[in-house]
């Protein structure tokens, strides 16, 4: 494995060694203890359009593994307006950094910047396509809650049609025999194509406008935010995104380990109330972007994480 | 016999390149490929769906002084992958080639997706499309990993 563009660059084992390598971690990602494995390397993060968590816990796992952080800055005042290609920005970066981490909105760019450079690329996103570390975390907050990633009834919900984090979501957690439930306005269905994929490798797949009613079968319940702007006015919009909307109250029937997971940032589509609520995970699952992506940047790195850590059973 | 038969029925050329065997009903498709549809100064001669023992049915054209380059092929190999080239000079077949339909094209096509990292032709890395299935034939660009058919691609040759 050179770098990791789609999920496809890992096999099980891969997965289930890497989530066993960020379980030891998790004490150097809170502050507890340093270890700094990434000393004198540096991450060069590539993030053509916004970003808040990925940048950021990419950088914090950087730094609490002893490794340095160089920017590509604002691309509006960056070579790339000046028209420079993205061959051309990677053979730059390529060279002041042992490993990149990019963002681009067009989808592809993350293969494309890997068949450009020397060093690995961390796929942070490409247009719609795929967000490989994103999944990564998914999967371990997943195992951290349930203790396995085998067999479980997950539902997808919310705009399923655009988010790259429920494409790539989807055919990993497929590989791990999980049966998915999509749940989405018809407007914000899951690619077809994708559905297809997914039952050409053999997996119980049910598509649904119906959240709520799904949600006592669910172990997990993956929500993702539905964006005004894809819809031709408000009240549609309005109409569709209140039927996706989770309160505390309709959690009544859920299973008492069924936990609540969302890639932020949310709007609406979750409210309040839930937080406190046993379910909720969101929070925890963004934490685990940093502990992920160390694990990650790791391996990428060749650099083994050390079977103890600390003095504890950690 | 009747492979001769069907060379037969249109003039033997003095120069350039006889395609044979493309499947029945390909060959304005191929046409399309070779840019040789439309305006173009060199006579072209073609024939559909003749009988042949190998496919049952096939088109032949013939093109007369224009002998078809390496990268011409690699374009042939999208629509008639089986098919069999002979430059002709001076009535006879100088040259056989055949098209190979690999397990990639490069630079060939463009990917068809409006938002694929290849639509800024200034990127200087070879366009690539996976071949996943021959029949019909099914392309995955290499990079965003868009499945598409013939249909789409051809009017995206490079």
């Amino acid at each position: 494995m050179k770098g990791l563009i789609t999920m496809d660059d890992l096999t099980n084992d891969d997965i289930y060694s890497i989530l066993s390598d960020a379980e030891r971690l998790l004490p150097v990602a809170r502050g507890e203890l340093y270890l700094p494995l990434l000393q004198g390397k540096i991450l060069g993060n590539l993030f053509f359009e916004p970003s808040t968590r990925t940048r950021m816990s990419f950088e914090t796992a950087m730094k609490r593994l002893g490794g340095d952080v160089v920017n590509l800055g604002d691309v509006k005042t960056s070579s790339v307006v000046k028209g420079e290609t993205l061959f051309d920005t990677i053979q730059m970066v390529d060279g002041y950094t042992d490993i990149i981490a990019m963002r681009h909105p067009r989808q592809g760019a993350a293969r494309y910047a890997q068949d450009a450079a020397r060093v690995p690329i961390l796929n942070g996103g490409d247009g719609a396509g795929h967000h490989p570390t994103q999944t990564m975390l998914d999967l371990f907050t997943i195992q951290q809650s349930h203790g396995t990633l085998e067999g479980l009834t997950v539902i997808l919900a919310g705009d399923l049609r655009y988010g790259r984090t429920v494409h790539s979501l989807s055919h990993a957690l497929v590989r791990f025999g999980c049966r998915l439930i999509f749940a989405s306005p018809e407007l914000l269905r899951m690619p077809n194509e994708i559905v297809e994929d997914l039952r050409e490798h053999g997996a119980d797949v049910t598509e649904t406008e119906d959240l709520l009613g799904n949600i006592n079968q669910a172990d997990v319940v993956y929500m993702t935010r539905i964006q005004k702007e894809r819809f031709a006015d408000e009240d549609e919009y309005a109409k569709v995104a209140g039927a996706y909307k989770l309160h505390a109250r309709d959690l009544d029937n859920a299973k008492s380990e069924m936990i609540i997971m969302h890639p932020l940032p949310r709007v609406d589509e979750i409210h309040p109330s839930v937080d406190a609520s046993r379910h909720a995970r969101y929070f925890e699952q963004a934490f685990n972007g940093v502990v992920a992506r160390m694990a990650l940047l790791c391996r990428l790195l060749g650099i083994e994480v050390p079977a103890k850590i600390g003095g504890g059973d950690a | 016999m009747a492979e001769e038969h069907n060379m037969r029925r249109v003039t033997a050329i003095k120069n350039g390149t006889v395609i044979d065997h493309i499947p029945a009903g390909q060959a304005l498709k191929v046409l399309e490929l070779l840019s040789l549809s439309g305006d173009t100064s060199v006579p072209v001669s073609l024939v559909m769906n003749v009988p042949s023992k190998k496919m049952g049915g096939k088109d032949i054209i013939k093109v007369e002084d224009r002998e078809l380059t390496q990268s011409e092929l690699d374009r042939l190999a999208l629509v008639a992958p089986d098919s069999s080239i002979a430059i002709i000079r001076a009535y006879s077949v100088a040259e056989k080639l055949n098209v190979n339909l690999g397990e990639e094209v490069r630079n060939v096509v463009q990917c068809t997706f409006s938002n694929c990292i290849t639509q800024n032709l200034r990127e200087p890395l070879p366009h690539r499309l996976k071949v996943t299935k021959t029949d019909p034939l099914t392309l995955r660009c290499h990079y965003c990993q868009r499945p598409q058919d013939l249909d789409e691609l051809i009017h995206n040759l490079l």
